[in-house]
């Protein structure tokens, strides 16, 4: 059923894709609470969506690598504030994230839902559906104001997600949640995006930049820097320190959110939109010539290590993987102010690898909980008996962080560690590579735990029996474990798209039509 | 000499300024509500001059045309402060009508009493 | 010839727009049945908004504005009603928001007022909407006053039968406050007289600019200025001369806070607005009193002051009526920075403002219906019993902070984009700050509603009824559409401040 589906799909235009790709969870969003009383519907909606989603993304993908860059320009709201969409490589490398995994993440959360019978589910899918059409219109954003209205949505949405225990504890993290990236977004992003189009006269994305560093409204470089800071810290939900505590506070919610939204979707979304803001606002030509980034590089460089370094310390799983998110989203942060095209390539395939690895981990630690409601590092000893399969998952999902072939982890720090050296930041390629030691020294213990510690109460060559988690979950982990796998041998549907990214801008500043920068794009295609 | 004359001149506006703020004064620094009413009127009523004293014309009559009449007072501000008048009546009976149901409510006119019973009501 | 005909009633429609509700009001006083005075009210109120906005896409397709003149008394003779982009654009607002929360009115009005005062109840909201809309209309300084003055007199009588007992107090300090506001304007309307001899907005433009250059007469002008400036100020609450609004608000049955929070301070910021650009002109009130840079502060103190009181509030309505003064404060600095962006921002903000703050109080007001109270402590949990209510509050509510995509994100970024065609950035990130704050206490009282355990009073309440729901939704609707759609908000505001600033630079 789905392939004759695609095949109708590949014949639509991509316009209409677009379309769809957002209405699509938008539709689901509002289904949803039509099935309250009946659970399996209310799901096979879900999943449903989610699977059409998916295909829908996967149908614009085509286009995307033939070198299109299609448009939906829906309506100008006022002037300069237009609402309208684009697909471009880098959009659509995160669309099909997200798209991908809300499938995987949709099945992991129906068992683990149903398995701790969670209240209030159908505000939960409503949301999580709320939250996907919110991640695809930023991913497909095609200005600074577009994304700022998903970006905002998507922060509302999530909001009772994260709240939704209703506890105490869980309305405290939802409070914290709400004034740092409403906060932020409000106190520094939104004022960014003023400026910018105060000087740039524009708000679209435009390959080489918008913002004019020469000529008779140039801005000054102490301006670009300061308002670089406004974007690095205005996009709260890329969690640079110290606008991290979000995260951390963030895990009260239920783990499917963890999984999909606060290792995948929401902070995914942070540091996609810096790299889109360096990439198309800024031009990275504009920012190494000005060396406007210069601080960015260093402050990213200690968030790297700093969170790993707190991340050895936590010993509630969810916490540690909070910021061992932390840390990796530094990476592509990192990445981004680095400013060379190998180093926002690295950046924007760790987007990628990393999900696959993360919202494993994420998944491990649900299915730890809804098995055996463990939340402490330290209460799993020997559990590698009782879940074999959940603590290999993790075992695979930690190594591909670390980055080790043949995972996937590998390519996006290869690439990131090459940029730096293409920058002449010599420091921060080493700074890499201690990370590497340290996500080893925070995630295997964990591993080694599990498998050679005994099980308390437990002699050590008695047998038990194995208790794992509902099916539901063991499918979406194993779905995921051998993504990261797979994403290391088929990493070139990636960086083939990347490699579309036209970062100077040079010869489609002349181009207005989508075909005719196509063309170009064709022949520029090898920055790198 | 010189002030003095200007005062002579004008003081009518000089009475108009000292009924318009002792009136405001007496709003302010009076707790008692019907007190305060009182001020308001007052300050309402030296508007009623302010307009009146330019507008009237020494010797002037009323603006019929006619012969032999040729100075005439302006009539427009008279009969603007006829609806001043109107209006400040209308206010002042409101307001003590609003009195009589805080004295029913509250048992007293004054101010910091009422606030005594109610202090959220400040 | 017909009388009735279009071609006999189109010239009169400025005249009918006040005489309609007076007339209603007449009416009203003599039915003893409240249903029929809710009837006539309500079909009163529902044509007034097809008048003001038939007026104002007249104005705005020929550009022209509409005069009347009263008794075929030419300016500046008699008086004139005029009808511009501005003026039109705030009749409509006045209007339609008088006309949506009608349905509201039967039941909310049934449960907060007794049976015999009823009738007399909606007599005085369509005096308060006849005084509203004349002062928006009218093209003469006293005429002005006088509607200020029937308008303010019917609203204290609204406010007056709230409830509470604290309600007469709010009553008569508004009392107390609004006279002394609309006798300062009258003292400053009475020197400007005194210098040019009229009364007549567009005369009194043309005259002034003659007299100011004498010095005498200079002087005189300049004190009219600040007497009116000061004067109406306190009618639309800025800071520090809000201390009426909040209790006034709060303790007033629900129906009059949400026909007034909408309206009421929006004509006396209409009127300031006339005077300060189409009277004296901005280039002379800048020149001579540094009014742009102290309406700057004190806005930006409202903005600040007055929501750090409402995150402290724990009566839902009185937290509302701070954030009223705080979004004053919105409107004020945009007026006060007087640029085209600014200008924008803050018309635009006055229909924006309007919109949600009424859905807001007409949520709360259908919380009271059901449960009798606005207090935290008594509406804790009821968005589980009244979800449709809620959901709107939260909505509007988000709009209030400015989201993206409900009409608040667009004024205020009109007002951040002005901030910074000005120079001053430090203001883009007070704007945004202050807005921050918005999130705090909308936040809080989401929090109270939707995630605390229902209260004793909260667990028996149900949905408000239908008629309460669809004008809330309505504007809530609106709140979102104008997020997107601004040609009605941003479109006509943008050329009424053309017209404002028109030979300012």
């Amino acid at each position: 059923m789905f392939t004759s589906l695609f095949a109708t799909l590949q014949n639509m235009a991509p316009e209409d894709l677009i379309l769809a790709a957002l209405l699509i969870p938008t539709a689901a969003a509002l289904l949803i609470p039509l099935f309250h009383r009946i659970p399996n519907l209310r799901e096979a909606v879900t999943l449903i969506a989610a699977v059409t989603l998916a295909t829908v993304s996967w149908s614009l993908y085509p286009h995307i690598i033939g070198g299109e860059q299609p448009e939906l320009k829906v309506w100008e709201v006022a002037q300069g504030l237009t609402l309208s969409f684009r697909v471009e490589p880098l959009g659509m490398l995160f669309g099909l994230v997200a798209s991908t995994l809300w499938i995987v993440n949709s099945i992991y959360s129906i068992g683990y839902m149903r398995g701790n019978n969670e209240p209030r589910q159908t505000s939960f899918y409503v949301c999580f559906a709320v939250a996907l059409a919110s991640t695809m219109a930023l991913a497909f954003s095609a200005n600074l104001f577009t994304m700022f209205l998903a970006y905002e949505l998507l922060t509302i949405s999530t909001y009772p997600l994260v709240t939704h225990k209703a506890t105490p504890e869980a309305m405290k993290a939802g409070r914290v949640y709400l004034m740092l990236l409403i906060g932020t977004s409000m106190v520094l992003f939104l004022p960014a995006i003023v400026i910018t189009w105060a000087t740039a006269g524009t708000l679209e994305f435009t390959a080489g930049g918008i913002i004019p560093i020469a000529g008779e409204n140039a801005v000054s470089p102490f301006l670009l820097g300061g308002l670089l800071f406004l974007f690095i810290f205005g996009i709260g939900k890329a969690a640079v320190m110290p606008i991290h505590f979000w995260l951390p506070a963030a895990m009260v919610a239920p783990t499917p959110v963890s999984a999909l939204l606060h290792a995948v979707a929401v902070v995914k979304a942070g540091v996609f939109s810096i790299l889109k803001v360096v990439v198309y606002v800024f031009g990275i030509d504009a920012l190494t010539t000005t060396s406007a980034n210069t601080w960015i590089i260093y402050l990213s460089a200690f968030c790297v290590l700093m969170a790993s370094i707190i991340a050895m310390n936590q010993d509630n799983l969810k916490a540690r993987l909070a910021y061992s998110t932390v840390s990796q989203l530094s990476y592509i942060v990192l990445g981004a102010a680095l400013a060379t095209a190998t180093s926002v390539t690295g950046g924007a395939l760790h987007i990628l690898m990393h999900a696959f690895a993360k919202i494993t981990l994420f998944f491990c630690a649900g299915a730890i909980y809804v098995a055996h409601h463990k939340t402490e590092v330290s209460q799993l000893d020997g559990l590698g008996r009782l879940m074999p399969v959940t603590m290999f998952a993790f075992l695979i999902a930690s190594l591909s962080i670390i980055g080790i072939p043949p995972l996937g982890g590998t390519w996006s720090k290869w690439f990131l560690a090459l940029g730096a050296l293409d920058a002449h930041y010599q420091f921060a390629m080493a700074v890499f590579m201690i990370s590497s030691l340290l996500n080893t020294a925070y995630l295997l213990p964990i591993v080694s735990r599990a498998f050679f510690k005994p099980l308390p109460g437990i002699a050590n060559g008695e047998k038990v029996a194995i208790a794992e988690a509902p099916t539901a979950c063991l499918i979406a982990i194993s779905v995921t474990t051998l993504g990261c796998f797979f994403l290391f041998f088929y990493a070139d549907f990636a960086l083939d798209m990347i490699k579309l990214v036209d970062f100077t801008g040079a010869q489609t500043n002349t181009a207005s039509s989508p075909a005719a920068s196509a063309e170009i794009l064709k022949g520029a295609s090898n920055v790198r | 000499m010189e002030l003095l004359k200007t005062f002579a001149a004008h003081y009518n506006y000089f009475i108009t300024i000292f009924l318009m703020i002792s009136g405001l004064f007496i709003v302010i620094a009076r707790g008692n509500l019907i007190k305060k009413l009182v001020g308001l009127s007052l300050f309402q009523t030296s508007v009623y001059l302010l307009y009146l004293t330019p507008a009237k014309i020494l010797g002037g009559t009323a603006p019929i045309y006619e012969e032999g009449y040729k100075l005439y007072s302006n009539p427009l501000p008279h009969v603007l402060m006829l609806t001043a008048i109107v209006v400040g009546v209308a206010t002042l009976s409101l307001g003590l009508a609003l009195v009589v149901r805080i004295k029913e409510a509250y048992g007293t006119v004054e101010e910091d009493e009422i606030f005594a019973k109610d202090p959220e009501a400040e | 010839m017909n009388v009735l005909s279009w071609g006999a009633v189109e010239p009169q429609l400025p005249i009918l727009l006040v005489v309609i509700p007076l007339l209603g009001a007449l009416l009203t006083t003599f039915l003893r049945n409240s249903f029929l005075a809710w009837l006539v009210a309500t079909v009163v109120a529902f044509t007034l908004p097809f008048i003001s906005i038939h007026l104002l896409v007249t104005v705005l397709q020929t550009g022209q504005p509409i005069v009347y003149n009263i008794g075929n008394w030419e300016a500046p003779f008699g008086i004139v009603y005029r009808v511009d982009q501005l003026s039109g654009y705030v009749l409509s607002v006045i209007a339609i928001i008088g006309a949506v929360i009608m349905p509201f009115a039967r039941r909310s009005v049934a449960a907060e007022i007794e049976e015999r005062a009823r009738s007399w109840y909606y007599t005085m909201y369509l005096l308060c909407l006849a005084g509203l809309l004349g002062i928006v209309i009218t093209g003469d300084a006293f005429n002005a006053f006088v509607f200020l003055e029937i308008s303010s007199l019917a609203t204290y009588v609204l406010i007056a039968l709230g409830k509470n007992r604290r309600a007469l107090l709010a009553a008569y300090q508004y009392l107390i406050m609004g006279t002394i506001g609309a006798t300062l304007y009258v003292i400053g309307v009475g020197l400007l007289y005194v210098v040019t001899g009229t009364l007549n907005f567009d005369d009194l433009a043309s005259r002034l600019s003659a007299a100011i250059v004498d010095p005498g007469q200079r002087n005189a002008v300049v004190t009219a200025l600040g007497f009116i400036v000061v004067g109406l100020s306190l009618k639309l609450a800025l800071f520090p001369m809000h201390m009426w609004l909040p209790n006034a608000y709060a303790y007033a049955p629900s129906f009059a806070t949400a026909f007034l929070a909408g309206t009421a301070t929006k004509a006396a910021i209409y009127l300031l607005v006339r005077v300060v650009f189409s009277v004296f002109g901005v280039g002379m009130t800048l020149e001579n009193l540094p009014i742009g840079e102290v309406v700057i502060v004190l806005s930006i103190a409202a903005m600040f002051l007055a929501s750090i009181s409402a995150v402290f509030e724990t009566n839902a309505k009185r937290m509302l009526a701070y954030s009223s003064v705080a979004q004053i404060g919105y409107i004020t600095l945009g007026i006060a920075i007087a640029n085209q962006a600014g200008m924008t921002g803050s018309l635009a903000h006055i229909a924006n403002h309007a919109i949600m703050k009424t859905a807001l109080f007409l949520a709360l007001g259908a919380v009271f219906y059901r449960v009798g109270s606005v207090l935290y402590s008594d509406i804790s949990g009821i968005g589980r019993k009244m979800p449709l209510t809620m959901a709107a509050f939260a909505v509007a509510g988000l709009g209030l902070m400015g989201t993206p995509g409900t009409a608040g994100f667009i004024s205020k970024w009109y007002l951040a984009v002005a901030a910074i065609d000005d120079g001053m950035y430090s203001v883009v990130f007070l704007i945004v700050a202050s807005s921050l704050i918005s999130v705090v206490y909308i936040g809080r009282i989401t929090e109270v509603v939707w995630f605390r355990e229902p209260s004793k009073a909260a667990a028996q309440a149900k949905e408000a009824p239908l008629s309460m729901l669809i004008p809330l939704w309505l504007l809530v609707g609106a709140t979102i559409y104008l997020g997107f759609d601004t040609r009605a908000t941003v479109g006509t505001a943008s050329e009424a401040a053309k017209m404002l600033l028109e030979g300012v630079q």
